[in-house]
Order: structure tokens, then C-alpha cells, then sequence
């Protein structure tokens, strides 16, 4: 197209324009839309009234989870049973694979390790937080400042990382703040810490709560609030007061809160591999199960191994899942 | 992609997009594809070749990212506007990944410009490659050594041809830093090696390599280079490219050998790492930074790629007397004459439409290699009808005159080569755990070898 | 979620209801007030090293540490200049048309879900029927497969439609060029998070407020309508503004569904092609990094005050 360029100078705008009005048209549509099939649906009596209710509530949902997650879960399971470019069956080979590589033995224990530690820690700190911003002026600014991590997407994060753990000969000026701290501290000659194994696996855990802790802190702090005076005050009068009251009566009253936040968290944590991925590629004993499925599956090529990582993936939260229905099921059942 | 989404806006947004559609209008050529091909007069009339679909659109996806891409845009803006046929470039670090995703998906770009023979197999395979036209094979086999053309080939079939390259086997130096030391450029590997031990024995935390091959999610690369490099070196043409087919293992004398050479090397903690400090150190310095200290003298050389003339600092001077410059890494056998490792894109169709096949075929042109060389420097063709007097940049000249070398022992990246599983997978990680925890030369290459699909 | 009626906990009336004045008061100490500044400012300093790296001058980054500015002031707008203004790939909008793609991405792909989400909550909480808890509880699961392992099919999809055999079940949607695939995409993924979340919340709103309008004669729609959606304004507006910053710092979705052209790619398919070929302009990401958080930090200023009653308040009420 001669005179692109010029076209486009002079379009910038109303082009923008014309996207935003494009958007807001799909969302007003969208909107319209339910509306008026609620409209329709809501007219509805008798016998198909109710079954129509059902449809029309939960139906897009259902198909859309069906198009998007189940049938590439099952496609998943499927391929996972195949070889690399997916034309032979293999059986149970690349589980076998999985589950003897030794370097697949060091995947599975750090993704052990990240799931435990990273959403017991966010938990603890959003809750840490979360109990002691309540108190404190400005609280607006200081949970405003503990959130920003998240809205810095993972590139962005990355980068400022590497200018913290990043370690120069101790001879040379320093570039990560890590290094230039603990020297100042005195520590003569620092470690290079994304090479120190077992503890590059922690640093790398840190960037995760840094980034996760505003949700935690976010949700807790409204749970926390949330909670009646009178019981407080009820707990006050019993005598509890400090540690004992938070333990006694604050924790058991967001229980559930913190379950959701901790299985959020723990979910997410198995499932981000953006971290490792672009801090040290995997490299150093740093590998974890979601970025290992990655490279296998579109880096490498090996479909049939990723996905089987993906299997593992999986059954590795199933426990997770099965104690949170256990748990969804007591409340369900009470109602 | 602009007009469809016009459109889409005009039905819901009529006042607003009607504004938009009428300035796309304004400038899609009037001409369309059933009036008979038009002739292109004045500057356009050496496009006449691929004149005839005006108003078309041809995708290109690749890996190659600003600034690199605004001048690749740029060299086929007068084709462009000749013919008519616009190219909807798009660039992604996450190419290698997303181009198979996009394939299989059903959503392959027209071209992509691949710069992995062993990725391109994989896109053979799928079956969704279309092959070039006999002009472009005809171009192909008159501009260039039949090693390129070999690389662009699957299976006995052509299917790309070579469109930038770059040349592997140079040293970053001081030419400053050597004439005031007294140092002269070494022109043999025995004398390299003289020059590091002379240069290690300064002492002071000066060094004479410095190295880095931290590349995010590709680290390790830099590493498998400078192993190729000794491979060939050593071993020779042959060896090589039986070492790329598996013929020849990792766990081999010849490669285990080699890896012995380029322990006595790039691991040799008196060699490495001026400026970083340790032999670990280089698997955490990322590869851009690994000259910097060249600049600053805690450092003599760096083994890297031509492409690494983009990352000295502004005002740097790059020439034979300036800040940096490069010499040829030498031969280490005098049976191995001028062994050069080169690595390069290869323009892959996935669509025969009569416009994509026009620009794959300019693409493979002398005068395209020449008008994209005048664009900017930091860009190489290894297409012997370029004008070899367009080059300005010293580097890039430096680069030409080995590429377009008839009598160079010339091979490719061998783990571009090698299935993506090794190439861009258990060597990368082997090789940097090599530096990282200094695992054994067995060990590391028994796991190499475990990776390699059957 | 169980709601905690603890049998301890008995209301006293007497009592005024200031609960966070009391909690307050409880957990008081001056230790508390400085484990709280130590860890904000924590949290801030890897934000202030990034907006620091965005104004320093490209040669001084590699070579020393952010922090040296504070002794050594040298800074430079250009980083800002370049992502804000500079063109390329045949764009010259420099860097609004990709702002608008990532609002035009964003927004639609955070109330569709949301919309739909709360509806199927809604039924799975207060339209029980036979199978409703097993449905709730395979949503529930789904949350763990790996978004990435529907890439391939998902673009099947929108590209050639569903086929069984020779047989079309979906005809192929042409829908090349716009952001229909990234909007269905991120609606699709966010939806087993979305309804679990909003379905805590909803099904804590009082049993009798519900029971009163169904007596009225008030069809499922109506009361969805009118009484849940500004009841359960909180919990969306806390969703909303998590589901935004998901999608807007997303990359591999949109890079897989809409491409990397001017025309639909978003923000952050912008920045990651900034960072150069071979990746050498840090500086130059670091600065679209901190424009990139402008909009989502305007965004949870905006809906903050939701969040005193925020997400899961309502598993907690006594």
C-alpha cells in the first residue's frame, strides 16, 4: 500500500478512535444481548422455565470451558500417549521418561518446593499485612505501594530482578543490589547468587511473592474487615487480646478466605513459568514442572513429553483440589 | 488485516469508520487482479518482473525485531510501491516458538523468515511448506555456494533460500588496547594461545577472554559456538556434518576432544572472565554485556559473532585503528582451509499465491541483497551478486569477504542444524551446566547424546 | 466456602459496631508499625530501580548499579521519548495504537467474563439442580490445566472451524485481523477462577433477601438482575480489577491470537519486540514497563473502595 506511512499519520487518531468505539459497540452488544434474551427467557413459564433458566445462566459458560479447557485437556491426555511429532503410540513411555530422567527428578522436587513454599509465605505476608495496614494512617498509600508489583507485567519484572541478584566480580562495581548490600555489610566477596543452588531456587521464589502478596493482602485485608464488631468485641470481653485474639478469632473467621487465597496462589504458582523462564531459562538447577512443559512442548518440540508434564502437572494439584471440594462440599451440604 | 477490520467498523460505527475506510480507499491501488499486467515505467520499471497484483498483501513473520526490522522495511519500500503488493511485516522474540504454534494452528504467516534449518525441517514436515518458484530456485543456484542451498533444502527438495547471513568465526579486540600493549593480532591458534598466556600473566584482574552466554530463555548458544568453532577447526568438514547427523556422537573422541580444546580455553580460569570474574561467572553474563569490558581494559577478547558489532555502546568506533574491532578466529590445522561457521535466515512459503512467490523470489535477488545492504550496516548476504561495494561498515565488509570466500571451509550453526530437542534444548543446558558446576565433559555429553529423538 | 458461624462468638447489641477501630486497637504496637514500613518499602524498591533504570542513559545501565544515581545524578527522558513517539513496523502512532489495542483487549476480555461468570455462579448457587455440585466442582478442577496446552486447538478453531471426519460441526469464523479470538480466549481461560470466586461470594448473600423476591414472583432473571449484581458489586469490582491486570499484562495470548502487527497487537507484544533483536534495550523496556502500569494502577485506584467490601467478604458474615 504506497503511502502507508502518511496514511497513518493522519489517521492515527480516528483509527484509535474508531477501535475504542469498535470495542465499546462489541461490549454494548454483548450486554444488549443478555439483556434481552434475559428479557425473553424471563417471560418463560411452566415446565421449561426452570430448564431454561439453567441453560441460559450456566450455558455459555459450559460450552466456553468446554471449547477451552476440556477438550484441549483431553486432546492433552491424548498426545501425551504419543511420540514426539505425534504419529506413533507410545503407551506409557513418556511418563516412564518423566518419571526416571534425572533431570526430571530435580524439576519435580524445586516445583514441590515452589508450591509449597511461595503461597504459604504470600499467604502469611498478605495476611501479615493485611491485619497490620488496617491501623496504620495513609493506608490507601502503603497497600497501594504493596500491589504495584502486579500490575508490572513479567518482562518489566524480570528485568528489574536481574538488577538486583545480577554479581560482578567483588573487584568490579556492582550492578545488583543484593551484591552492593551485603557488601556494604561487609561480606567481602558475595556469592554469585543465581548460581548458588539450592538458594537460587528461593530467590527465584521471592519475585513470585513479591509479585502475588498484593492479591493475598487485598483479599484478606476485605475479608478481615469484613468481620463483625461484635465478635470482637464478644472475644474482647472473654479476655483475648494480641496473638491470642488474631489466632483465636480473626483466623478462624477468614479460614476460608485464606483456603481460597492459598489454593489461588498455589495454582498459580504451578502454573507460571514466565519467572524461571526468563531469569535463568531453566539453567542452574532452577527448572520447575510448568516451564519444563513449555520448552518441551514448544521449544523442543517433544509434544508427546510436554504434554505428559502437563498430565503431571495435574495430578499434582489433584489433593489440592480434592481437599478444597471436601471443604466446598461441608458448605454446600449445610445450605 | 487494515481493510477487514475497516470494515467490521463500519458496520457497527458507520460516521467513524467511514472516515477510516475512505482513507484506506484513497490509497489501495485502483488496479485489480483481473485487468492485464500493468507496465511499471520510470524508477518502478525494474519491478516489472513481479508486477500484476497490485492491491495484494503478503504476511511475513520472523524473528527479527526493531531496530534490525525498520531497515528491512525499508529496503523493499520501492517494491512495495511499484508493484503494489504490500508486506504486512511482523517480528517476535518468541518466534521459534510461536511459528510452529501458528502453523499447526492453521494461522501460518505467508512467508517467515526462519533462521534454523532444523525449524524449517519441522515446517516441512507439517506439510503446510510451499515451494518456491523456478525463478527463485534459478537465483538460488546462481548466486549462491551450494552449502547455502544445501541448508534451505529438505529431503532433497528446495524449499528456501538464504537471505541475511552472518559470520560466527571473529575475535573482538581493542585495536587500541593491542598497539599500546604491543600485541599483534594473531593469525594462528598456537599464537593465540601464546598471546592469552602472555596477556594472563599481567595479573591485576586483567584477563585476555572475556565470554557470556546468559541469553534468557536461549542460554548456553554462545557456548555451542564456540564448540562448532573448535569442532571444525579440528576435526574438519566432514566430521562436522556427521556430528550434526548423529553419526558422529557428543560422547566421541573427536567432539570429546574438541571439548578438551575449548576447556584449555573459554574454561581455563587464567583465560576467563576479564571484567566478571570466574569461569561460573560467564554462564550468568549475559551475552550482550560480555565485551563491555574490552572498553574499560579488564578484558582482551571476545569470541562473537559479527552481529556483535550492534552492542558496543554509541560513539564506540569500530574500525581497524579505532575502539573495536574483529580479527578472523584462526585455523587450528592447516588441513582445515579458512574454516568459517556462518548462521543466516531462510525465507519459507506457506502459501504459492502468485504475490507471495513475487516477493519470496525479489527476496532472493542480488539487487534486493544490495538495496537492503545501502539501507543500514550491521546486515550481511551471503548472495555472491550483491554489490560488494555497498558495504560501508568495516565489520561488515570483514564478514563478506569470508562469506563470499569460494575456497573457505564454510558450514552452518550446527545446532540450527541439529533437531530442536538438542539444538535448542540439552545442549544449551548441558553446555552452560559445563560452566555453571563444572560438570564433567562425560557427563555432559552423555546427556546430550540421551536427548537426541530417535 | 463454610460460613464460620462460630458458637463463641455471640453479638452483643450493646456494642456499636466499629470493628476496625477495635481490631486496631487489639493488634496495636509500634512493632507492628515498623515491620509494616520495612516491608512496604521493601516491596517499593525494585519498583523504584525500574523507574530509575527507565531514566538513566543506555551506556550507564550495564555498567553500574541503579543506585549510583543518587550520588551520580545523569538522567535522560529518551527511553520514554523512543517507546512513546518512535515508529516502527509501518506504524508512526509510535506507541498509542498498541495503548489502544491493549484497552480494546482489556476491557471486553475482563466483562465477558465477568458477566458470564456471575451468571453461572448465580445458577450453581441459587438454581440448584441434580448435578449442579458436580459441575461446580469440575469447574473448580479445571482451573489447573496449563492455558498453554489449548493454544494449538483453540487456534484450530477460530482458524478452520470443528470438524468430526469430514463432517463441519463450525464452520470456519473468519475472524483474521480483529480481537474476537483474544477476547474469546481470555474469556474462556478466566472463567473457572472467575465463577469459583464470584460463586463464594454469591452464595453468602442472605437466604432471605433471595426467598422474599422469589415470593414476589420474581423470575431468576429479575432477581440476578436486581438484587444480586449491586449486592455483589464488591466481589466484581475485586475480580474485575485482577482479571484486567491479567489480561493486560498478558503476552502469549495475545501474541498467539490477534499477532504482533500494529493493527491488533496489544501493549506488551509492543515492548517485548522493543527489547531489540538481540535483546540489548533494557532501558528501553524498563520505561514502556512503567507506562505499561500506569492504566492498571488508575484502574485500582478507581475500584479501591470497593475492596473494603472486597471479594470474599462474604464467606466471613457472622
Amino acid at each position: 500500500m504506497p503511502g502507508i506511512h502518511t496514511m497513518f499519520e493522519a489517521s492515527t487518531l480516528s483509527d484509535a478512535v474508531t477501535k475504542l468505539l469498535n470495542t465499546f459497540g462489541a461490549v454494548a452488544g454483548f450486554l444488549a444481548i443478555l439483556l434481552i434474551v434475559f428479557y425473553a427467557a424471563g417471560r418463560a413459564t411452566g415446565k421449561i422455565s426452570r430448564p431454561l433458566t439453567i441453560l441460559v445462566f450456566l450455558g455459555p459458560a459450559v460450552l466456553l470451558i468446554l471449547i477451552g479447557l476440556i477438550i484441549p485437556a483431553a486432546r492433552t491426555i491424548w498426545l501425551s500417549t504419543k511420540s514426539d511429532d505425534s504419529t506413533r503410540f507410545l503407551g506409557a513411555k513418556n511418563y516412564t521418561w518423566a518419571f526416571t530422567s534425572d533431570s526430571i527428578h530435580q524439576v519435580l522436587l524445586n516445583t514441590l518446593l515452589w508450591i509449597i513454599v511461595a503461597p504459604i509465605v504470600t499467604t502469611a505476608l498478605g495476611l501479615c499485612i493485611a491485619l497490620l495496614v488496617d491501623r496504620l494512617k495513609n493506608e490507601a498509600v502503603y497497600k497501594s505501594l504493596i500491589f504495584m508489583p502486579m500490575a508490572i507485567s513479567f518482562v518489566g519484572a524480570s528485568i528489574i530482578w536481574r538488577f538486583i541478584y545480577e554479581t560482578r566480580d567483588s573487584s568490579q562495581p556492582q550492578i545488583g543490589l543484593l551484591s552492593q548490600t551485603v557488601m556494604a555489610l561487609g561480606w567481602k566477596h558475595p556469592p554469585n547468587w543465581i548460581l548458588s543452588h539450592p538458594l537460587n531456587n528461593f530467590l527465584l521464589m521471592v519475585i513470585m511473592i513479591w509479585v502475588q502478596t498484593g492479591f493475598a493482602m487485598v483479599v484478606l485485608s476485605a475479608a478481615i474487615k469484613a468481620i463483625p464488631a461484635e465478635i470482637i468485641e464478644a472475644a474482647k470481653v472473654d479476655g483475648a487480646r494480641g496473638g491470642n485474639l488474631f489466632f483465636r478469632v480473626t483466623v478462624p473467621m477468614i479460614r476460608n478466605t485464606l483456603i481460597v487465597v492459598l489454593t489461588t496462589v498455589m495454582i498459580t504458582t504451578l502454573k507460571v513459568f514466565d519467572i524461571v523462564r526468563t531469569m535463568t531459562g531453566g539453567n542452574f538447577g532452577t527448572q520447575i514442572l510448568a516451564n519444563e512443559m513449555y520448552s518441551q512442548s514448544f521449544v523442543q518440540f517433544n509434544i508427546g513429553r510436554g504434554s505428559a508434564l502437563a498430565v503431571i502437572l495435574f495430578v499434582a494439584v489433584l489433593p489440592l483440589v480434592g481437599y478444597n471440594i471436601v471443604q466446598l462440599r461441608k458448605e454446600r451440604g449445610n445450605r | 488485516m487494515h481493510i477487514s477490520a475497516r470494515r467490521r467498523a463500519l458496520a457497527l460505527f458507520a460516521p467513524a469508520a467511514a472516515l477510516a475506510l475512505v482513507a484506506a480507499c484513497s490509497n489501495t491501488p485502483s488496479s485489480n487482479s483481473a485487468s492485464p499486467v500493468p507496465t511499471l515505467t520510470g524508477d518502478c520499471a525494474k519491478y516489472q518482473a513481479y508486477a500484476g497484483h497490485a492491491g495484494t498483501k503478503v504476511t511475513m513473520f520472523a524473528s527479527i525485531i526493531s531496530p534490525e526490522s525498520d531497515s528491512l522495511q525499508k529496503s523493499w519500500d520501492e517494491f512495495s510501491k511499484c508493484t503494489g503488493i504490500s508486506i504486512a511485516y511482523e517480528g517476535s522474540n518468541d518466534f521459534e516458538s510461536q511459528l510452529p504454534v501458528r502453523v499447526s494452528g492453521g494461522n501460518p504467516p505467508d512467508l517467515a523468515v526462519i533462521p534454523q534449518p532444523g525449524l524449517l525441517q519441522q515446517m516441512v514436515k507439517t506439510g503446510k511448506v510451499a515451494k518456491p518458484s523456478a525463478e527463485t530456485v534459478a537465483n538460488v543456484d546462481k548466486y549462491w555456494n551450494k552449502a547455502w542451498k544445501q541448508y534451505g533444502t529438505v529431503n532433497d527438495t528446495f524449499y528456501a533460500a538464504p537471505m541475511s547471513a552472518n559470520m560466527k568465526s571473529l575475535v573482538w579486540y581493542s585495536p587500541k588496547a593491542f598497539t599500546a600493549a604491543g600485541y599483534q593480532v594473531p593469525t594462528t591458534w598456537a599464537d593465540m594461545m601464546s598471546l592469552s598466556d602472555k596477556i594472563a600473566a599481567k595479573g591485576g584482574g586483567v584477563k585476555p577472554w572475556c565470554g557470556g552466554i546468559g541469553s534468557g530463555t536461549a542460554t548456553g548458544w554462545p557456548a555451542t559456538d564456540w564448540l562448532e568453532q573448535v569442532v571444525l577447526r579440528e576435526n574438519g568438514g566432514q566430521v562436522y556434518d556427521d556430528w550434526v547427523a548423529h553419526k558422529v556422537k557428543f560422547s566421541d573422541a573427536p567432539i570429546t576432544g574438541s571439548m578438551q580444546t575449548m576447556q584449555n580455553w573459554m574454561l581455563n580460569p587464567k583465560y576467563v572472565n576479564g571484567g566478571f570474574g570466574d569461569v561460573k561467572s560467564i554462564a550468568t553474563t549475559t551475552f550482550q554485556d560480555a565485551g563491555k569490558p574490552i572498553l574499560t581494559g579488564k578484558c582482551y577478547m571476545l569470541q562473537q559473532a559479527s552481529f556483535y558489532g550492534a552492542q558496543w555502546p554509541k560513539g564506540t568506533k569500530v574500525a581497524e585503528d579505532g575502539d573495536v574491532f574483529a580479527f578472523y578466529l584462526p585455523a587450528i590445522k592447516s588441513d582445515v582451509t579458512t574454516p568459517v561457521i556462518g548462521g543466516g535466515e531462510f525465507v519459507t512459503a506457506f502459501s504459492n499465491r502468485p504475490e507471495v512467490q513475487a516477493v519470496q523470489n525479489y527476496l532472493s535477488t542480488p539487487e534486493w541483497a544490495t538495496s537492503r545492504i545501502k539501507v543500514a550496516t550491521g546486515w550481511v548476504s551471503a548472495n555472491n551478486g550483491a554489490d560488494q561495494s555497498a558495504y560501508t561498515d568495516p565489520i561488515d565488509k570483514l564478514s563478506a569477504k569470508y562469506l563470499t570466500d569460494s575456497s573457505a571451509t564454510f558450514r552452518f550453526d550446527a545446532s540450527d542444524l541439529m533437531p530442536a530437542a538438542v539444538g535448542a534444548g540439552e545442549e544449551w543446558k548441558q553446555m552452560t551446566a559445563w560452566f555453571a558446576e563444572g560438570k564433567s565433559i562425560t557427563d555432559v555429553t552423555k546427556a546430550i547424546d540421551q536427548a537426541w529423538p530417535n | 466456602m463454610t460460613t464460620v458461624e462460630e458458637p463463641t462468638a455471640a453479638p452483643d447489641p450493646a456494642q456499636p459496631a466499629t470493628s476496625s477501630g477495635k481490631v486496631r486497637k487489639a493488634f496495636s504496637s509500634p512493632l507492628a508499625s515498623i515491620f509494616m514500613i520495612v516491608v512496604t518499602v521493601l516491596w517499593t524498591i525494585p519498583t523504584i530501580g525500574l523507574l530509575v533504570t527507565s531514566v538513566r542513559p543506555a551506556g550507564d545501565v550495564a555498567l553500574t548499579g541503579w543506585w549510583t544515581v543518587f550520588t551520580h545524578p545523569s538522567f535522560t527522558l529518551e527511553n520514554y521519548h523512543k517507546v512513546l513517539f518512535e515508529s516502527s513496523f509501518g506504524s508512526s502512532g509510535g506507541m498509542l495504537p498498541y495503548l489502544v489495542n491493549s484497552l480494546a483487549i482489556a476491557i471486553p476480555a475482563t466483562i465477558f467474563p465477568l458477566a458470564l461468570a456471575s451468571m453461572a455462579a448465580y445458577a450453581l448457587a441459587w438454581v440448584r439442580f441434580k448435578g449442579s455440585d458436580t459441575i461446580f466442582f469440575a469447574i473448580f478442577a479445571l482451573q489447573i490445566v496449563p492455558l498453554q496446552m489449548a493454544l494449538i486447538p483453540l487456534l484450530q478453531l477460530f482458524n478452520g472451524g470443528a470438524h468430526i471426519g469430514s463432517v463441519t460441526i463450525i464452520p470456519a469464523p473468519n475472524l483474521g485481523g480483529t480481537y474476537v479470538p483474544v477476547w474469546l480466549a481470555h474469556t474462556m481461560f478466566a472463567m473457572p477462577l472467575a465463577i469459583f470466586l464470584l460463586h463464594n461470594f454469591i452464595a453468602q448473600l442472605p437466604r432471605d433477601v433471595m426467598e422474599a423476591a422469589q415470593v414476589d414472583g420474581a423470575s431468576h432473571f429479575k432477581i440476578f438482575r436486581t438484587i444480586v449484581l449491586p449486592l455483589a458489586a464488591p466481589a466484581l469490582a475485586s475480580f474485575a480489577i485482577f482479571q484486567f491486570l491479567w489480561t493486560w499484562n498478558d503476552l502469549l495470548v495475545a501474541l498467539t491470537f490477534v499477532g504482533g502487527t500494529a493493527d491488533v497487537a496489544p501493549l506488551t507484544v509492543r515492548l517485548s519486540q522493543m527489547a531489540g533483536s538481540f535483546g540489548r534495550s533494557w532501558e528501553v523496556v524498563t520505561a514502556g514497563a512503567f507506562i505499561s502500569i500506569v492504566v492498571p494502577l488508575i484502574v485500582f485506584f478507581s475500584l479501591q473502595r470497593y475492596f473494603v467490601r472486597g471479594l470474599l467478604a462474604g464467606s466471613v458474615k457472622g
